[in-house]
């Protein structure tokens, strides 16, 4: 059985193989001098200073303005986000659709092997080489991206691309080679419940994707506690004040004037008055902020002693956050390769 | 010895009121049978009779709907000691296209404890076939030839084969057919073979069974349905003619002659009719005619797929 399951998974594994040995080509030659860089900006060991702020800012000044590490930090994001939807689509999806779709499964389940063992076998094998896969190119692309961690994040225009933040996350540490194997044990079940490969195939990714899109909204943020941060709002910080369509009123962070939150992943900004209710801007036309000019609307905000309200993971969660919903993934995958063995030997009959 | 197939056992399949729907419709109806250990049964019927389903039902592939199948005396496809005592060339003779023939061999070799090795390298050398060659670039006949070497050398108890030649060419199917007979000639094997031809199936088979209509119309050793048959001509064939226990199966009247076949325990007598008797194909021919004409009686079919099944038990 095991010997089936490699030949029959061989043309894939080459293909696992050699998008893996490229990709170690790409960043271990790159990695060591992203690192030099790091060194010698004399970020290391400078702490939360003022001082501290500065080098990091030129450090990832330096590092927008190469040709080479933006591309490879951003092309490192995308095949670890990519990469749970591709294995199970052409790793989970086929395994039994396929042999649906040629009549094969006749020939394979007419073997010594019970198709409990054959299934075992099969998804044993094939989720190890998932989870080894994703896990290679993650622990890469991680250490790769060590020291744009430790300066707190790949700059963008709004903010910083913090590793605990919900793209990042799911390429970084651990999560991304759970991610890989319950994509992979998705695919096998949607392959045996829709039979045929390449509408299994389509499915597969559809779900994937959609499961990477609702879980960050809807599960991890709740994983672990959030940290609840309250600040009182200054004239300095409404510099950067966002104000949404409803009115409500939101002051970024890690801004002059604003809470000190470096690496954290923000799940909700708000502004609450001094009774605790959530402030908006008054829609009336008299108001300050409706007919004076923007310096005398934000004098007016700065008077009504408001405060900021957010909440949020702090980078320190990070790796609590990847244990937690890594086991849970796998127990989630486990569930799931229980019901592909048991649809698999009832099916058809 | 293998204690599970003990002295009690002389059934290859066993089948007890057996029935199998999909969704509303019956593949199979009240079906019972007692194909004997042994023995090489050939199970014909048109195209959609059933045959698969009730194949399907003897490997465990399928389960019934009602009713029990037993083969070589345990539950079809349950455990490995099960499958590793049933061989089954299922219908196309599914292959892995991009596998080679000799991987083939391999897969049957790292799969079957049983494996014949030796068997299944010189059946190939027979066959000419390259063993690089992949399986997709088969012909239809070198394919099947491939599916009932991987059959056969995992030296099976019983051998089930759902219509291993339907697509073949007349060569192929003549090649394929004495590749069978010469493989079940020497270990004490059981076949059951499909097939909607029945000259595919009266050189090899010793027992017939013969599926209509998911039905069973005849089940029985060759010999004894032959011996239960009588072709009665004369100016006319009549039911009132005949003697209690005897049955029109068909008749067809042709320049003023009546031809019908006839079941009864001895050969009907009349001064006006000539009696000869039936060979496998006259047989088979008569009860697909009387399904055609859909007039299948289900009392009549009842008694037909209990009476000639009490067969002696295999020596």
């Amino acid at each position: 059985m095991t010997w089936l399951t490699f030949r029959q998974f061989r043309a894939q594994a080459i293909t696992a193989l050699a998008a893996v040995a490229v990709l170690a080509v790409a960043y271990g030659y790159t990695g060591p001098h992203l690192a030099d860089l790091y060194d010698k900006s004399g970020l290391r060991g400078c702490g939360s200073g003022p001082h501290c702020l500065s080098l990091a800012t030129a450090f990832m000044k330096s590092l927008r303005a190469d040709q080479v590490y933006p591309a490879l930090f951003f092309a490192g994001i995308l095949i670890l986000l990519i990469l749970p939807a591709v294995i199970g689509a052409f790793w989970g999806a086929p395994l039994v659709a396929r042999e649906l779709e040629t009549g094969t499964y006749r020939l394979a389940w007419n073997q010594d092997a019970t198709r409990t063992r054959w299934m075992a076998v099969k998804l044993g094998l094939i989720g190890l080489a998932a989870i080894a896969t994703a896990g290679l190119l993650s622990l890469l692309f991680s250490w790769w991206a060590g020291p744009v961690n430790a300066a707190g994040g790949f700059p963008d225009n709004l903010g910083q691309f913090t590793r605990i933040t919900p793209l990042m996350f799911i390429a970084q540490g651990v999560a991304p080679a759970a991610w890989a194997v319950l994509a992979f044990v998705i695919g096998v079940v949607i392959g045996i419940v829709v039979r045929r490969t390449i509408a299994a195939m389509a499915i597969t990714i559809v779900i994937v994707v959609l499961l990477q899109f609702l879980w960050p909204n809807f599960i991890r943020p709740h994983l672990l506690t959030p940290v609840r941060a309250t600040a009182p709002v200054t004239l300095e910080g409404l510099n950067s004040m966002l104000v949404s369509s409803s009115g409500g009123v939101a002051v970024a962070v890690n801004q002059p004037g604003t809470p000190r939150l470096p690496g954290a992943w923000v799940l909700s900004n708000y502004t609450v008055t001094p009774t605790g209710k959530t402030f908006y801007l008054p829609g009336t036309a008299s108001s300050a902020c409706a007919k004076g000019s923007p310096a005398q609307c934000d004098a007016w905000i700065a008077g009504q002693h408001l405060t900021q309200v957010v909440e949020y993971q702090p980078a320190s969660n990070f790796w609590q956050l990847q244990w937690i919903e890594t086991a849970l993934l796998l127990f989630v995958t486990a569930g799931l390769g229980g019901v592909a063995t048991w649809r698999t030997r009832r099916l058809l009959t | 010895m293998n204690l599970q197939t003990g002295p009690t056992v002389s059934a290859a399949i066993e089948a007890r009121n057996v029935s199998r729907a999909y969704g509303s419709n019956w593949a199979l109806k009240d079906c019972s049978l007692d194909i004997p250990a042994g023995s090489i049964t050939g199970l014909v019927g048109p195209n959609g009779a059933g045959k698969t389903t009730l194949l399907s039902l003897a490997t465990g592939m399928l389960r019934p709907t009602t009713g029990s199948i037993r083969v070589l005396g345990a539950v079809p496809g349950h455990g490995t000691a099960q499958l590793r005592k049933v061989g089954f060339v299922a219908q196309e003779t599914p292959v892995y296209a991009g596998l080679s023939v000799a991987g083939h061999l391999k897969l049957g070799q790292r799969m079957n404890a049983r494996w014949d090795a030796e068997l299944a390298a010189s059946r190939i050398r027979e066959l000419k076939l390259d063993p690089r060659l992949k399986a997709g670039r088969l012909s239809g006949g070198q394919r099947a030839q491939l599916a009932l070497t991987m059959a056969l050398a995992r030296r099976p108890d019983l051998l089930i084969l759902d219509e291993p030649v339907a697509s073949l060419d007349p060569l192929a199917r003549r090649d394929f057919l004495a590749g069978l007979a010469k493989a079940t000639a020497g270990p004490q094997m059981s076949v059951v073979m499909s097939s909607h031809l029945v000259s595919d199936l009266e050189r090899i088979c010793d027992y017939i069974v013969v599926l209509v209509a998911s039905r069973i119309q005849v089940a029985g050793p060759v010999a004894d349905v032959l011996a239960g048959h009588h072709l009665v001509s004369g100016p006319s064939v009549d039911r009132s003619d005949l003697p209690g226990d005897a049955e029109i199966i068909s008749a067809a009247r042709n320049l003023g002659q009546t031809t019908a076949l006839v079941r009864a325990a001895a050969a009907p007598q009349q001064l006006a009719w000539t009696v000869t008797r039936p060979n496998l194909e006259d047989v088979v021919l008569g009860y697909l005619g009387r399904a055609g004409e859909g007039a299948v009686d289900d009392a009549a079919v009842e008694a037909a797929a209990v009476e000639p099944a009490a067969v002696e038990p295999a020596p």
